[in-house]
């Protein structure tokens, strides 16, 4: 699948004086793993929520699966997910309780047998009647990627996806991601500070610096183009040359 | 793996977010003790003071039950709006609507699930407090008939309009307002005609008075037990007025949805 999925053109958002996302530009291709990397308050996650239609942008257009997510998001929000660390499910409800009920809400005709196999799949079957809120941290991410998975989405949007996880935990969903999308032919785009993360997993990296894409390319490319060594040289030389500022705003 | 979820109103998600508050309920038997708590407190009380006005007040004496009746209804009204509120406060204390209205989950199936829950919970709270009245003081709220059940719905659909327009206001400035969940609904308390008629009600204020379904449910509910009278006049006004309220407080909160998603607020909900 070469055509693209998420296409943004002109895509502003703005607080009062404060430009949070500053017409952008970009377009994903079906099948790949893009990311966006940025420091706190580069707009990253503003981003994300307008893809998602949480947000409505001040300016520009965005389609996801050729339909404009600000008029006809409904049409696509079954094909999609998303997944956050800032944030949850339920945490009085048991992690069955939570995957039954979100299961429902995306329309999984069988609901009980998609549960079971997620959570076979992602190894929290042991814990699927314990309330979420008796969970640790690494376990609840697992939970919510299940959640973003329930649906097997077409296109998976991720926030963060490994923060709070052992590194060895951490492995093993990143693994389970690309096995995912091999499987399914599914678009990933994630944000992150992992560059780790981001090398291994993304054939696509856009580099985020106030509101603006300021570079974009392959890791390969951008770590040629900047004359270094990994990929986290090349970030920490645009958020340098940022003086801060993203800090700040973010702040 | 999904349905298509293209059809505009879809039963099958309002019945999740109503599974969602019962399995929250579900969980808690302190949350369930919690909602027939006050209404039984209230009833209680209320009783002993019908008890004693029934030897010193001829008005009282001439239908016993009167102050138990309108205490069970008040709290009709008042279990009805926080029956919306608290639901929603809950997908609010839990950082949940993020995940919620990135599904295929309508704002509007969201309210009609809020409105299902709230049946359900005022029921709980109300219901158990009603048998205890004929237990303790012998007097049965159900010896309304029917007219009890058009007090009810119009109470009750009273509470939605309420807990639609306080759940946007929680949407619309953050948790900072939920306190308004507990107390915005005593606003319109003294002017409910709840124990006494509207005419008591200096001049002025009246007009406020009938322009709220729950003086003329009370207005009702007393010729129905002073007179023997079902006043059908006050049931087709209380039922224009409800009618106007609800779809006012549903375009409320889908006015505040919107702004939240102008505002970027659902993603920054949280406790």
């Amino acid at each position: 699948m070469d055509a693209a999925v998420i296409r943004v053109e002109g895509l502003t958002k703005r607080y009062g004086d404060v430009v949070a996302v500053d017409a952008i530009d970009f377009e994903v291709k079906g099948g790949a793993t893009a990311a966006l990397l940025g420091a706190n308050g580069a707009g990253k996650t503003t981003t994300l929520a307008m893809i998602l239609g949480l947000l409505l942008p001040t300016a520009g257009t965005l389609s996801v699966l050729g339909q404009d997510m600000v008029r006809h998001r409904y049409r696509v929000l079954s094909r999609m997910n998303f997944s956050s660390p800032y944030i949850d499910l339920p945490r009085r409800l048991t992690v069955a309780e939570n995957l039954t009920v979100y299961a429902r809400l995306y329309g999984i005709g069988r609901t009980r047998p998609r549960v079971r196999q997620l959570c076979e799949e992602l190894a929290i079957t042991d814990f699927m009647d314990r309330t979420l809120g008796t969970l640790s941290a690494g376990q609840r991410s697992r939970v919510a990627l299940a959640k973003a998975l329930l649906n097997e989405p077409e296109i998976l949007l991720l926030d963060e996806p490994t923060a709070s996880l052992d590194p060895d935990v951490a492995d093993w969903v990143r693994q389970y991601l690309l096995a995912y999308q091999a499987r399914t032919g599914a678009t990933i785009l994630l944000a992150s500070h992992n560059m780790a993360e981001v090398e291994r997993m993304c054939t696509d990296v856009m580099i985020m610096r106030r509101g603006a894409i300021v570079d974009r390319g392959t890791p390969a490319e951008l770590i040629q183009r900047h004359g270094r060594q990994t990929l986290e040289e090349v970030f920490l030389d645009i958020v340098r040359h940022d003086g801060g500022e993203g800090a700040r705003a973010a702040q | 793996m999904t349905a298509p979820a293209r059809e505009l109103i879809s039963f099958r998600r309002i019945g999740a977010m109503v599974l969602r508050y019962v399995y929250l309920l579900r969980g808690s038997w302190p949350r369930i003790i919690e909602l027939a708590y006050w209404p039984t407190v209230q009833m209680i009380l209320w009783g002993f003071i019908s008890q004693f006005f029934t030897t010193h007040s001829s008005w009282v004496a001439q239908a016993a039950g009167v102050l138990i009746a309108a205490v069970l209804l008040w709290d009709v009204l008042f279990r009805g709006q926080l029956g919306v509120s608290i639901p929603f406060l809950e997908e609010m204390w839990s950082r949940n609507l993020a995940n919620l209205f990135i599904s295929p989950l309508r704002p509007y199936e969201l309210i009609v699930a809020l409105l299902g829950m709230s049946f359900i919970r005022t029921l709980v709270g109300v219901v158990p407090a009603a048998f205890l009245a004929i237990a303790l003081y012998q007097y049965s709220v159900f010896d309304l008939g029917l007219p009890l059940l058009s007090f009810f719905i119009n109470l009750l659909v009273m509470g939605w309009s309420i807990g639609l327009v306080v759940s946007a206001l929680i949407l619309r400035y953050g948790l900072g307002a939920e306190s308004l969940a507990w107390i915005a609904i005593f606003a319109i308390a003294p002017v409910s005609a709840i124990y006494y008629p509207v005419a008591v009600l200096p001049e002025w204020l009246q007009p406020v008075a009938w322009a709220l379904p729950s003086a003329y449910v009370f207005e009702g509910m007393r010729a129905v037990m002073f007179e023997g009278v079902f006043r059908t006049d006050y049931l087709l006004r209380a039922v224009l007025l409800n009618i106007f309220y609800l779809g006012l407080g549903s375009a409320i909160f889908l006015y505040a949805f919107r702004v939240a998603r102008r505002e970027g607020l659902l993603l920054k909900m949280g406790e």
